[in-house]
C-alpha cells in the first residue's frame, strides 16, 4: 500500500516536471515559429548581400551583418584576454583573503548592472574620454566590459573543475607554479573558458544599448573601413525598423528578416561553442 | 653493527601552523642517505603535513606558516630566498592517489623534463625509457608509450607516477601512503620497488601499514598527535620500542 502511494507521488512529480519542460519547450518553439515564419518571406541572397535602399524600405541588411560581426569580433578581442586573464589572477594568484573577495562580489554584482548604464559608461569612458568617438572600437570595448562578469565567473568555474592533484603533480615535478597552469590546469579548463566565452559574445551580439550612444548608426551607406568608424549593427537595425522608422508597418517584414538573421546568428554561435566543448573533451581524454 | 650513513635531510624544531592551529610541535628528524625511512602514526597526526614540508608542497595552503629549520644537506630549504622550484626538483614527492597527468604515459614521464626546460629529444626519449625500467614498468608499457596514461591500471598509473618522478633525477623521494589506493599485487611491485631505489635515493615513505614499514624502512619515526614521539632504527622500533605509545600503536592496541 504503501509502495503504490510513493509510486503515484512519483509519477505525479516527473508529470508536473515535465509539463514544466513543455512549456517552456513551447514558447521557445512559437518565438521561433513566430520569427522563421514572418521572416523567412524576405530572406534572400539579395536581403544578406546589399545594403538597404530608398529610405530602408527595400534592399538588403548586408551592413548591419557586417558590423554586428566586426563589433563582436572587437569585443572577442578585448574581452577574451582580459576575462581570461582575470580569472586566472583571481583563481590562481590571488590570496583568498577580504580584498579578493570584495574584487569577485563586484564582478559578479556587475553582471546584474542594467546594458543601457553600460552604454551610458562606454560614452562616457570611451567615446569621450580616450576619445575613440562613436565607433566599432568604443562599442566593442563597452560591450567587452559588459560581458566581463559573465567571462571571468565562467571562466573561474571551469579552472576550479581542474583537480587540484594535477597542480600538485606538475608542481612536485619542479614546475614553476605558471608552468602548471600553462601546461596542466588551462588544457583541461580551455574547453569550459571558451563556451563560456563564446556565450558571453553571443549575448553582447544581440545587444543594443550598449551601443546605441558608442558607435552603432542608423543608417550607413558603405560598409566600416576601420575600427574607428561607425557601424550598423543587427540588433540597433531591428530596433529601428520595428520602432523608429516613418513606415513601421511597411517594413515589418524586414524587421523580422533582421531577427531571424540575427537568432540564427546567436544560435551559430552557441552552436559553435558546443561543438568547440564537445571536440577538446574529447581530445582532453584521449591524451592532452 | 653496521655503520649509520650520512644525514640528508634534518629537520630541527619544526612547527607547523594551519592558521592558528598548531599542527606539529617541535619536530626533530633525520633522513639518511640512501635509507627508506618510514612515518607511521594514526589518521590526522600530521604525517602527510610532514613530508609536505620536505619538498615545501606546504606553501600551496595559503594559511601555512612555519617556524624551524630543515636542511637538505646541510643548507635551510626553507628560507625566504631558496626557490621552491629547485628543492623540488631535487626533493621528488609520489602521492597517496595515482595522479598522472590526462597525458600519454610519454608524456608523463618527459613532463619533468621538459618543464625544466630540457629541449633534447634523444636525451629524453633515453631518460623516459629508463625511468620506465627503473619503475618496473617499461615491460608493461613499452608497446603503448602514446596511450593515455588514463588507460592504465591503478597500480601501474602509481609506477607511472614514480617513474615521472624519477625521470629528473631527484635526490630525496617522498612517498605518502603510496599503495593506498593499491591491491596486495601492486603493493609488492611498489615495495620491491622501494627497495631497489633506495640504492639510488633517499626514501621516505609514510604508511599506515606496519607489515610495510617493518619489511622496507631502515628508520621509523612514530608520530602522534603532531609530535615526533619516538624515533629510531626499524628493528629497534619494532622489536623493543622505547615508548609506551609507540609500542601500542605498532601492536595495534591503539586506543
Ligand atoms: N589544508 C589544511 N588546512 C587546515 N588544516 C589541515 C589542512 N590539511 C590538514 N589539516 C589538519 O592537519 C592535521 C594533520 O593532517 P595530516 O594530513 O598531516 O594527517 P595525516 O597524519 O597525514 O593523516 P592520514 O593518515 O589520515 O593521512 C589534521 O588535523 C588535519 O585536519
Ligand atoms: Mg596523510
Amino acid at each position: 500500500m504503501k509502495i503504490k502511494v510513493k509510486r503515484i507521488k512519483e509519477i505525479l512529480g516527473f508529470g508536473v516536471l515535465h509539463v514544466c519542460m513543455l512549456c517552456v519547450l513551447m514558447i521557445l518553439a512559437v518565438i521561433v515559429y513566430d520569427i522563421v515564419s514572418k521572416g523567412s518571406g524576405v530572406i534572400s541572397w539579395d536581403f544578406l548581400t546589399k545594403p538597404p535602399v530608398d529610405g530602408m524600405t527595400k534592399g538588403g541588411i548586408f551592413p548591419a551583418i557586417l558590423g554586428t560581426f566586426f563589433v563582436t569580433l572587437m569585443t572577442a578581442v578585448l574581452a577574451v584576454p582580459l576575462g581570461m586573464g582575470c580569472a586566472i589572477y583571481l583563481n590562481e594568484y590571488a590570496r583568498d583573503d577580504g580584498l579578493t573577495r570584495f574584487i569577485r562580489l563586484s564582478i559578479r554584482n556587475l553582471s546584474g548592472v542594467p546594458s543601457i548604464v553600460f552604454g551610458l559608461f562606454g560614452v562616457a569612458l570611451f567615446v569621450d574620454a580616450c576619445h575613440f568617438g562613436t565607433s566599432i572600437l568604443s562599442a566593442g570595448a563597452t560591450l567587452g566590459l559588459m560581458t566581463l562578469p559573465l567571462t571571468i565567473t565562467a571562466s573561474e568555474e571551469a579552472l576550479k573543475t581542474v583537480p587540484r592533484s594535477y597542480r600538485e603533480g606538475a608542481l612536485a615535478l619542479g614546475a614553476t607554479k605558471w608552468q602548471a597552469i600553462r601546461y596542466n590546469v588551462l588544457p583541461l579548463a580551455i574547453p569550459g573558458i571558451l563556451t563560456g566565452m563564446i556565450l558571453g559574445l553571443s549575448r553582447a551580439a544581440g545587444e543594443t544599448a550598449p551601443i546605441l550612444f558608442t558607435g552603432a548608426a542608423f543608417f550607413l551607406p558603405d560598409v566600416p573601413n576601420s575600427i574607428l568608424s561607425q557601424f550598423m549593427a543587427l540588433p540597433y537595425h531591428l530596433y529601428i525598423m520595428s520602432t523608429q522608422h516613418h513606415n513601421i508597418a511597411l517594413v515589418r517584414p524586414i524587421a523580422y528578416g533582421t531577427a531571424l538573421v540575427l537568432i540564427v546568428l546567436v544560435f551559430l554561435m552557441n552552436l559553435v561553442a558546443v561543438i568547440i566543448r564537445y571536440r577538446l573533451r574529447k581530445k582532453g581524454n584521449a591524451h592532452g | 653493527m653496521r655503520m649509520d650513513k650520512k644525514i640528508r635531510m634534518k629537520a630541527r624544531k619544526v612547527e607547523f601552523f594551519y592558521g592558528t592551529t598548531q599542527i606539529l610541535h617541535g619536530i626533530d628528524l633525520d633522513i639518511f642517505e640512501n635509507n627508506v625511512t618510514a612515518i607511521i602514526g594514526p589518521s590526522g597526526c600530521g604525517k602527510s603535513t610532514f613530508i609536505r614540508l620536505l619538498n615545501r608542497m606546504h606553501e600551496l595552503v595559503p594559511s601555512a606558516r612555519l617556524k624551524g629549520e630543515i636542511t637538505l644537506d646541510g643548507k635551510s630549504i626553507t628560507s625566504a630566498d631558496v626557490d621552491p622550484v629547485e628543492i623540488r626538483r631535487k626533493v621528488g614527492m609520489v602521492f597517496q592517489k595515482p595522479n598522472p597527468f590526462p597525458k600519454s604515459i610519454f608524456e608523463n614521464v618527459a613532463y619533468g623534463l621538459e618543464v625544466n626546460g630540457v629541449k633534447d629529444r634523444h636525451f629524453i626519449e633515453d631518460r623516459v625509457v629508463s625511468s620506465l625500467k627503473k619503475a618496473a614498468l617499461w615491460q608493461e608499457v613499452e608497446k603503448r608509450l602514446h596511450d593515455s596514461a588514463l588507460s592504465l591500471s591503478g597500480g601501474q598509473q602509481q609506477r607511472l607516477c614514480i617513474a615521472r618522478c624519477l625521470a629528473i633525477e631527484p635526490e630525496v623521494i617522498l612517498f605518502d601512503e603510496p599503495c593506498a589506493s593499491l591491491d596486495p599485487i601492486s603493493t609488492h611491485k611498489v615495495e620491491e620497488l622501494i627497495l631497489e631505489l633506495k640504492k639510488d635515493y633517499t626514501i621516505v615513505i609514510v604508511t599506515h601499514n606496519m607489515q610495510q614499514a617493518a619489511r622496507v624502512s631502515d628508520h621509523t619515526g612514530f608520530f602522534y598527535m603532531g609530535k615526533l614521539v619516538e624515533f629510531g632504527r626499524t628493528e629497534d622500533m619494532f622489536t623493543r620500542p622505547r615508548e609506551k605509545r609507540t609500542e601500542d600503536y605498532i601492536t595495534g592496541r591503539f586506543g
